[in-house]
């Protein structure tokens, strides 16, 4: 009996390797490619040793404006998720303290609708008022994204909180706005991490919306990434850098905030 | 709260004072486009400044239902949604089943399995690109170690669409474990007692008490994937961008196409309502399946 228990243990630790495995393969694949010459990622040969070069990096800097689209990104993210939380946060706390259940479906009917539905209208609404290619229209069309995300997030959150303690709050003379902002908001800290974590990802990770909405000077990572496809010769070397470089501030915060994460992802799942 | 009552009228309105922000970016930036894009629907423009927008009735419509590339797009959408949702569902159970027991660097690995998921998605695809390169990728040279025939993956009409298949599970099976594994946590552990005591096995465990009991779950992960695989974007535009021949271009590419490509803006706006109706309506489907279910318990 015991003999077949380690077996089976060695069997699922193995099946776990395997899996692990399979699921980082991209990112170590991406990683090793961005240390490769071009001529060593055309040979077959040189799989995974070879001479590391940090080529790609300078040129992905230096040929190409890289500082200045990271820069952009993350205007547009934090931008998003500012605003996001500042319309967002009361709405959510109105909506579980008032059971708002209607406003409540329509936050979520946000979250289901394509995006793509409303690009057309944003690109001839933006063009007419001159925004297209500016930080203002970039940051409102991620607040899409974001605003239901947190909003949704949030209404759990608050509805999680006990009454108690804001009745307290009333009883010794506090307004209700008081309420809101001196008791409830300073013990939502792990609510408004997770939202905005993953709001900011959304808005960082963004390609369809800041492909219509941005130009020159509001290129970001995602579009400056793909652009790379556009020359006759692809630089898979420098491309791969660049993916490197857009992928690893995700990367860092899921590590150090993995459990943020995970509950903001199971949070929108877990509801329904 | 209710035994305090308010004076000043901020207070007394604070229901509408709090809420009235999110809803007029909610109307202005997502009621008023999509009310905006069914009415270009019936137009023919191409967002020039000259010839302003012609009324046109059901043409777009029509046309558009009358065309081999839009219903190839229809089939491309539902191959590639349906391939997706199945593999993820199957292999993310089977995942959150193995990850859920207790061993070491448990965090570790889950956090490693979190990382498709948060990862810039055009990136993402753009790797994928070089892996299905036929000649230098990752994909033919591991075929070759083994001794098979390298492929065409993306560059073939047949292949196209398991190879984007197999992206998105890639990406998004974890989605399905983590929600599987937050169910799996809350499971009462009375039937696996009573189960023990009946010497039941492993496997009569899993078939009897666990899957059906995960069956909610389950349900609300399907429901939530096929929302977003109906409107995967970027993996398919970063690598084939519908190519070859069309064969890969979902509605959502071929929505984009028509309105950013081609400037058919009236055409492009018909696809896009009937792209929203097809994905309110999948939703409105998996929440009656989901009501069913639970009358059934």
């Amino acid at each position: 009996m015991k003999k077949k228990k380690r077996i089976s243990a060695t069997v699922l630790g193995l099946l776990t390797f395997i899996v692990i495995l399979a699921f980082s393969f991209p990112f170590i694949w991406m990683l090793l490619a961005s240390f490769k010459t071009q001529s060593q990622i055309m040979s077959a040969d040189k799989l995974f040793i070879f001479k590391p070069t940090s080529i790609n990096y300078t040129s992905v800097f230096q040929e190409y404006d890289f500082l200045k689209y990271i820069f952009n990104s993350f205007v547009i993210a934090a931008g998003s998720t500012l605003g996001s939380l500042l319309l967002g946060l009361p709405a959510a706390y109105a909506i579980a303290r008032f059971n708002l259940h209607r406003l409540g479906l329509l936050i979520l009917v946000a979250r289901i609708i394509p995006g793509i539905s409303f690009l057309i209208p944003w690109f001839i609404i933006f063009s007419k008022l001159n925004l297209v290619d500016t930080f203002p229209s970039l940051i409102l069309s991620h607040m899409l994204v974001g605003l239901p995300f947190i909003i949704w997030v949030m209404i759990s959150f608050f509805g999680g909180l006990p009454l108690e303690i804001e009745e307290a709050g009333r009883i010794d003379g506090c307004s209700r706005f008081a309420v809101f902002t001196r008791i409830v908001l300073p013990i939502s800290g792990p609510g408004i991490i997770t939202s905005s974590l993953l709001s900011f990802i959304f808005s960082w990770n963004n390609f369809m919306f800041s492909i219509i909405l941005a130009g020159d000077k509001t290129k970001t990572l995602p579009i400056a990434v793909f652009n790379f496809l556009s020359y006759s010769e692809i630089n898979w070397g420098a491309l791969m850098a660049a993916a490197c470089i857009i992928t690893l501030p995700v990367l860092i915060v899921a590590l150090l905030a993995q459990r943020y994460i995970v509950s903001g992802l199971a949070a929108g799942a877990v509801k329904g | 709260m209710r035994s305090v009552v308010s004076t000043n009228w901020f207070d007394r309105n604070l229901k509408w004072v709090f809420t009235l922000p999110a809803i007029i970016f909610i109307l202005v930036m997502l009621v008023y486009p999509i009310l905006y894009t069914t009415r270009i629907s019936f137009y023919e423009w191409s967002m020039s400044a000259l010839t302003p927008p012609k009324w046109v009735g059901l043409d777009n419509y029509i046309s558009l239902l009358s065309e081999n590339r839009f219903w190839t797009s229809v089939k491309s959408t539902f191959t590639f949604t349906f391939g997706s949702l199945v593999i993820e569902t199957v292999l993310g159970v089977a995942i959150a089943l193995l990850l859920f027991r207790n061993f070491r660097g448990k965090n570790l690995v889950k956090t490693l399995f979190l990382l498709p998921m948060v990862a810039t998605p055009i990136a993402m695809g753009l790797v994928w690109l070089l892996i299905y390169e036929p000649t230098i990728g990752a994909a033919n040279t591991m075929l070759k170690m083994i001794g098979l025939d390298p492929q065409l993956w993306i560059a073939s009409p047949t292949q196209v669409i398991p190879s984007l298949i197999l992206i998105d599970v890639w990406q998004w099976t974890p989605m399905i474990s983590l929600i599987v594994m937050a169910g799996l946590s809350t499971l009462p552990s009375e039937p696996y007692e009573a189960a023990d005591v009946d010497g039941a096995s492993g496997w009569q465990k899993l078939v009897h008490i666990t899957l059906p009991l995960l069956r909610q779950t389950i349900i609300v992960a399907m429901m939530l994937r096929l929302i977003d695989v109906l409107k995967t974007f970027d993996i398919i535009y970063a690598t084939t961008q519908g190519g070859p021949n069309n064969v890969s271009e979902t509605l959502n590419i071929y929505g984009y196409k028509l309105g950013f490509q081609y400037f058919k803006l009236g055409m492009a706006s018909s696809l896009l309502v009937l792209f929203f109706l097809l994905v309110m309506g999948a939703t409105l489907l998996m929440v009656w399946i989901r009501n069913r279910l639970e009358a059934s318990l």
